[in-house]
């Protein structure tokens, strides 16, 4: 029978090549379940992993994606090296795009150029706003992350239904729910003419250069890392297991109420009930396919986008229901997983006895 | 307000209370499974995406055949073969449980709305009416208590049941010893990770007993993401019933009740934005679990010592 | 003449060790058999293979003279052998008599179990009240649960895995009465232990194992302490230079220290006091579970909960201040437990420095990591820790070089008041003395030293003065050149008169 050892030191080989063992399984699914729904696996593997990238138009839209996932999942990173299950970064990112918005509706024809930065400034309070709260319960109170966060997500997506139907409501918008169409002032400038790709890919990009130094070249990273690993000798060392909790926290939501600013005050251009689209959720699996590292982030962020622009495509050029972009992400995350224990154990033959 | 308070007559009370015992199963089923999967020291996070799989498997057993049983067959089966894949991956092969469940809820999000596609337009049968005979008809008493679906009383004796169990009888306490102490049950002999694995497994049922009622029973109909939460509600459950099957069942219907006062006021034309109505049964999970963490020793002598990690047989 | 169990040329290998190399052995009925060994030569792993945890790679195993296939406890059992670990398998939520019935195989109720318990308890004078949940027992009850579970088969074969690293002297002797007992009725006994005294005292015979290999079977009372070490051991233990104690200013004053327990199943620790100088080495001897660890908890900082005025360093009230606070004014410690808590062990040697060393963090918490890896560097070619450099992984160092790795760590912070607990606990020999002599270093430099150990002959080796903790309380203390084995352990059930903390002059 098979017996599963640890082994005396990492494999390095599978810590390199484990995720895309995980992607590879994830695509030999694809396959099957492209052939189960009566459609040419190739034509669905093409709509998934070229046409994301063919052209500029394509790598415009895989930014957009790429930009809110990078943001969200370097704060994910830092919040789960550090085991605090900061699983409600969709609320932080609904609540960012409401002070965003709230900001952005306030502009006025004569606003500044750099109006937008004010924007951008408001998402980041109000994710770290709605992060605090779950520092502040788990602080003083010991509730868990993990359900704190989640049931916020929830009343988050009350607040801004609310807020949509009701006083924030364009009045000339013939009764749907959404706000005005923000000024220019207060959207983030476009990169080029004619596509809709924005400077917050610059954003991002920059941040995965903050996050790596904060990470691996600083004392306070360190001691994150440290109490999310082994909260004994964070305690033995004086590392404050309260300063990880706030700074984590505070830190993943700000970077997902960013995220959020970004989304509404680029791409969508105001707030309507449709504003949550999943990069909360997303951002997850993000992280953990790029291994917590920031740099990793990144590649996992353009595999993640190209799975939901392929969706897209699949659907509107194949008949493919949307929904398989949801499958394949869950199942890439569960193939990541089990790939991974085999990093630290490995398989051996047993003879019976 | 005192019209409120006027409005209670008997048998718009009765009603709440029916409705609270409905809404409140759906959650205490779900909350049940993964007090046994804690119980034996194993997390579940992905309650949710289970009950979702579920729910959309009973509805379209129930739509397909015609019958309610083989939606809830359908339903407990989806929830235990997710659980099964979750089972497998952190009890043999040791992933990490938080992350683990994470990716099974997730995933369940996804696969639900995958098979759901179609659904949403296709009705099930006619809805049956329970009543127990003689009792159904008693004043206020049967309107609240016993005109119910077979899978409340249900929900109520399993709560029971496992009281007992988990108290008294030598399978339960050696579910209850894998939870605290892995290490000491696996040099005694047990099966450390089979018992596990059939505590995942068998949460993983009732979870989707709990989905299935949802699309069956509580509102009978497929929508993408119907369970909206409840799955997340149930796991918080269990940590502020501290692992007590019977303060599940209440502590669920405490949730349910608060649930159905929200469409209550609603009815009674009470003058508040809806959206703050929906918000009282996430807000009072929050309350709720505030109240229970604070005092971090209860908890500890509470909750399952092996809670979340992962257990190596070693030789 | 048939012998209970007999062991023929087992073998176990795992990655990178051979635990056991054709180890033979043979138990008669009714004698009372020791297996003599260090931390690491193989006691633990030839037991498991006799009760059918882990199955060997070569070899036989006779009961009874049959050959047989002990494939897991279930069936050793069901052959009348019963073991009592060296760490419990009690659940603490369950009662004694729920806890015994889930050591048994499927058949008696829970009833009967508790009537049987009641029988078995009184037949061998080991008082164990069934209804009791296990949290609520001391350590020497637990064990006598252990005990009562294991005999309630009516076992003909009993191991018993070090039982009295927990125990009083007062209980040892209560315990081999009951042992004694259990042989004359026919039962035979394999004892494991590495304490010589006890040995020579209780077992008829004795089987000797270093690294893996049996190196000697012998009479026990026909050998001499010496002669069983060199088996043991290979060879005599170095001896330690001893330089006369030059006392140097008050380092550590502890005065009225009372702190209730962090966890349901923890020690109230109860007016301690006691003083501690520059240039001594103190020893707290005492079983473990009487508070050694919450005291040291308390003192390094990890336990922020001492009442105010309680603990003062070098004159400065210290009660409520963090370990960074204290290490800044030059108190170290070395904690217990390594792996986790005194080093992390995914993270690399180097950085593993960073943990209470900040020589190389700069401005704004910048890490230099050519200075943390100089720092490890360093510290292995200096206490000689055998790893694969500095970037090798703090798990990936043997038990007794990852101890000398954190020592000298906090050695080389040059400490004014240095912490030590359990500081050779399973290491061999050889680091073992190279550690003592480090402490015994330090001391002479003019620091204030401070061990916590169970192992009696270590504090007596190293120590100038010993104090006994027990349940919470703390001794007076004694001059080690004054101590005997007797009042220490007379001490250590709490049997003292007079001040905790006092000297007690000769």
């Amino acid at each position: 029978m098979f017996r599963l050892e640890p082994r005396p030191a990492p494999s390095r080989v599978l810590t390199l090549a484990s995720p895309l063992i995980a992607l590879a399984v994830t695509v030999l699914v694809g396959i099957v379940l492209f052939t189960l729904l009566g459609k040419d696996p190739v034509a669905g593997l093409r709509m998934f992993f070229v046409e994301p990238l063919r052209n500029s138009y394509a790598w415009s839209e895989l930014t957009i994606k790429a930009t809110p996932l990078i943001l969200i999942a370097l704060g994910l990173a830092v919040c789960f090296r550090a085991n605090l299950w900061n699983i409600g970064a969709e609320g932080q990112f609904i609540m960012g795009a409401i002070f965003a918005g709230g900001v952005a509706l306030r502009a006025s024809p004569e606003s500044p150029a750099v109006y937008v930065v004010a924007v951008l400034l408001a998402g980041v309070v109000g994710g770290m706003f709605w992060a605090a709260i779950v520092a502040a319960l788990r602080d003083r109170f010991h509730a868990s992350e993990i359900l704190v966060s989640l049931m916020l997500v929830y009343v988050a997506e009350m607040v801004l239904s609310y807020l949509v139907y009701g006083p924030w409501k364009d009045p000339q918008g013939y009764n749907f729910p959404q706000t005005i169409t923000f000024l220019e002032a207060a959207r983030v400038p476009r990169l080029m003419q004619g596509l809709r790709a924005n400077v917050g890919i610059f954003v991002a990009l920059a941040a995965v250069a903050v996050f790596t130094v904060f990470l691996f070249r600083t004392y306070q990273g360190f001691q994150m890392q440290v109490g999310g690993v082994a909260p004994l000798a964070a305690r033995y060392a004086g590392f404050s297991s309260r300063r990880a909790l706030w700074t984590a926290l505070l830190l993943s939501g700000g970077m997902a109420g960013l995220a959020g600013a970004l989304d509404v005050a680029g791409p969508q251009g105001q707030l309507t009930p449709y504003v949550p689209v999943g990069y909360g959720f997303a951002a997850i699996i993000v992280a953990f396919v790029g291994r917590l590292h920031p740099v990793g982030i990144v590649f996992s962020a353009v595999l993640m986008s190209m799975f939901y622009i392929g969706g897209e495509l699949a659907q509107s050029r194949l008949g493919l229901p949307k929904a398989l972009t949801g499958v394949f992400q869950g199942l890439l995350l569960f193939a990541l997983l089990a790939c991974d224990t085999f990093i630290h154990q490995r398989l051996r033959w047993v003879a019976a006895k | 307000m005192t019209d409120l308070i006027l409005n209670l007559t008997s048998e718009s009370f009765a009603l709440l209370v029916a409705a609270t015992l409905n809404a409140g199963t759906v959650v205490a089923l779900a909350s049940l499974g993964l007090l046994l999967n804690e119980r034996a020291g194993v997390v579940n996070l992905g309650a949710e995406g289970m009950m979702l799989v579920a729910a959309i498997a009973g509805y379209a057993a129930g739509v397909h055949t015609g019958s309610d049983w083989a939606g809830f067959a359908a339903g407990a089966t989806a929830g235990a073969a997710m659980a099964a894949l979750f089972g497998v991956l952190v009890i043999f092969l040791n992933t990490n449980q938080y992350a683990t469940g994470l990716a099974l809820s997730l995933f369940g999000v996804g696969l639900s709305a995958f098979l759901g596609i179609g659904y949403a337009q296709q009705r099930l049968p006619e809805r049956p009416h329970f009543a127990i005979p003689g009792l159904a008809d008693l004043p206020f008493f049967g309107t609240a208590l016993f005109k119910h679906h077979p899978l409340v009383y249900v929900a109520i004796l399993l709560a029971i049941v496992m009281t007992w169990w988990l108290m008294r009888a030598r399978s339960g306490l050696a579910l209850r010893s894998v939870g605290e102490s892995p290490e000491s049950a696996h040099a005694l002999g047990y099966q450390v990770r089979g018992i596990r694995l059939l505590a995942v497994v068998g949460g993983g049922a009732l979870c989707g007993l709990g989905g299935a009622y949802i699309s069956l029973v509580y509102t009978p109909m497929w929508v993408e993401g119907m369970v909206a939460g409840k799955g997340w509600i149930a796991l918080a459950l269990t940590t502020f019933a501290t692992w007590r099957p019977v303060r599940v069942l209440l502590g669920a219907y405490l949730f349910g009740g608060v649930t159905m006062l929200q469409f209550h006021l609603q009815g009674q034309g009470v003058q508040v934005p809806s959206q703050w109505l929906t918000m009282l049964p996430y807000l009072a999970t929050i309350v709720v679990l505030v109240l229970i963490s604070r005092n971090p020793t209860w908890i500890r002598i509470n909750m399952p010592a092996s809670l979340g990690k992962p257990f190596h047989p070693g030789a | 003449m048939t012998y209970r169990l007999e062991l023929r040329g087992i073998t176990k290998q795992y990655p990178g060790v051979r635990a056991n190399d054709a180890v033979s052995l043979r138990v008669r009925p009714g004698e009372i058999h020791a297996v003599l060994g260090e931390n690491g030569a193989g006691k633990s792993t030839l037991m498991k293979i006799i009760y059918g945890t882990v199955k060997p790679d070569a070899g036989e195993v006779l009961f009874n003279g049959q050959p047989v296939r002990v494939r897991s406890p279930q069936e050793a059992r069901a052959l009348g052998i019963s073991m009592v670990f060296q760490h419990f398998s009690l659940f603490d939520t369950l009662t004694a008599a729920e806890n015994v019935w889930l050591g048994l195989d499927k058949g008696p109720s829970l009833d009967e179990v508790i009537r049987r318990i009641r029988e078995v308890s009184g037949e061998y004078g080991l008082e164990v009240d069934p209804d009791r949940p296990v949290h609520s027992l001391t350590v020497g009850e637990r064990q006598r649960v252990e005990i009562v579970r294991a005999l309630m088969t009516g076992p003909q074969l009993l191991i018993l895995d070090e039982p009295t690293s927990v125990l009083t002297p007062q209980a040892v002797d209560k315990l081999f009465v009951t042992l004694r007992q259990l042989a004359e009725q026919g039962c035979a006994i394999l004892y494991i232990s590495h304490k010589l005294d006890e040995i020579r005292a209780l077992c008829h015979h004795c089987t000797v194992l270093r690294g893996g290999r049996v190196t000697g079977e012998v009479t026990p009372a026909e050998e001499s302490n010496a002669s069983l070490s060199r088996l043991m051991i290979g060879s005599e233990p170095p001896e330690l230079q001893r330089a006369t104690p030059v006392l140097g200013e008050l380092a550590l004053s502890v005065k009225a220290l009372s702190v209730p327990r962090n966890d349901p199943f923890g020690v109230d620790l109860k007016a301690l006091s006691f003083a501690l100088h520059g240039g001594e080495i103190v020893g707290i001897a005492g079983v473990s579970g009487n508070g050694q660890q919450a005291l040291m908890a308390v003192l390094s900082g990890e336990d922020p909960r001492a009442p105010a005025g309680s603990v003062h360093l070098f004159g400065r009230d210290v009660s409520r201040a963090d370990p960074g606070v204290r290490r800044a004014l030059g108190l170290h410690s070395v904690p217990e437990e390594r792996l986790g808590r005194g080093a992390v062990p995914t993270m690399s040697l180097a950085q593993n420095t960073l943990l209470t060393r900040t020589d190389a963090v700069g401005p704004g918490g910048w890490l230099r990591t050519v200075g943390m890896h100089g720092m490890a560097a360093e510290l292995i070619a200096r206490f000689k820790v055998k790893a694969g450099g500095p970037d090798a992984l703090a798990r990936s160092l043997s038990g007794g070089n990852l101890q000398k790795f954190i020592m000298g760590r906090e050695i080389d912070a040059e400490p004014r008041v240095l912490l030590v607990s359990q500081p050779t606990w399973g290491v061999d020999v050889g680091a073992a003395a190279q550690i003592r002599g480090e402490l015994l270093k330090l001391r002479d430099a003019g620091c204030a030293v401070l061990v916590v150990s169970e192992e009696l002959d270590e504090l007596f080796e190293v120590c100038d003065r010993l104090m006994v903790m027990s349940q919470g309380r703390l001794s007076p203390s004694v001059a080690v050149a004054d101590a005997t084995v007797d009042q220490i352990g007379a001490w250590m059930s709490g049997l003292w008169t007079g001040q905790g903390g006092a000297h007690v002059p000769a």
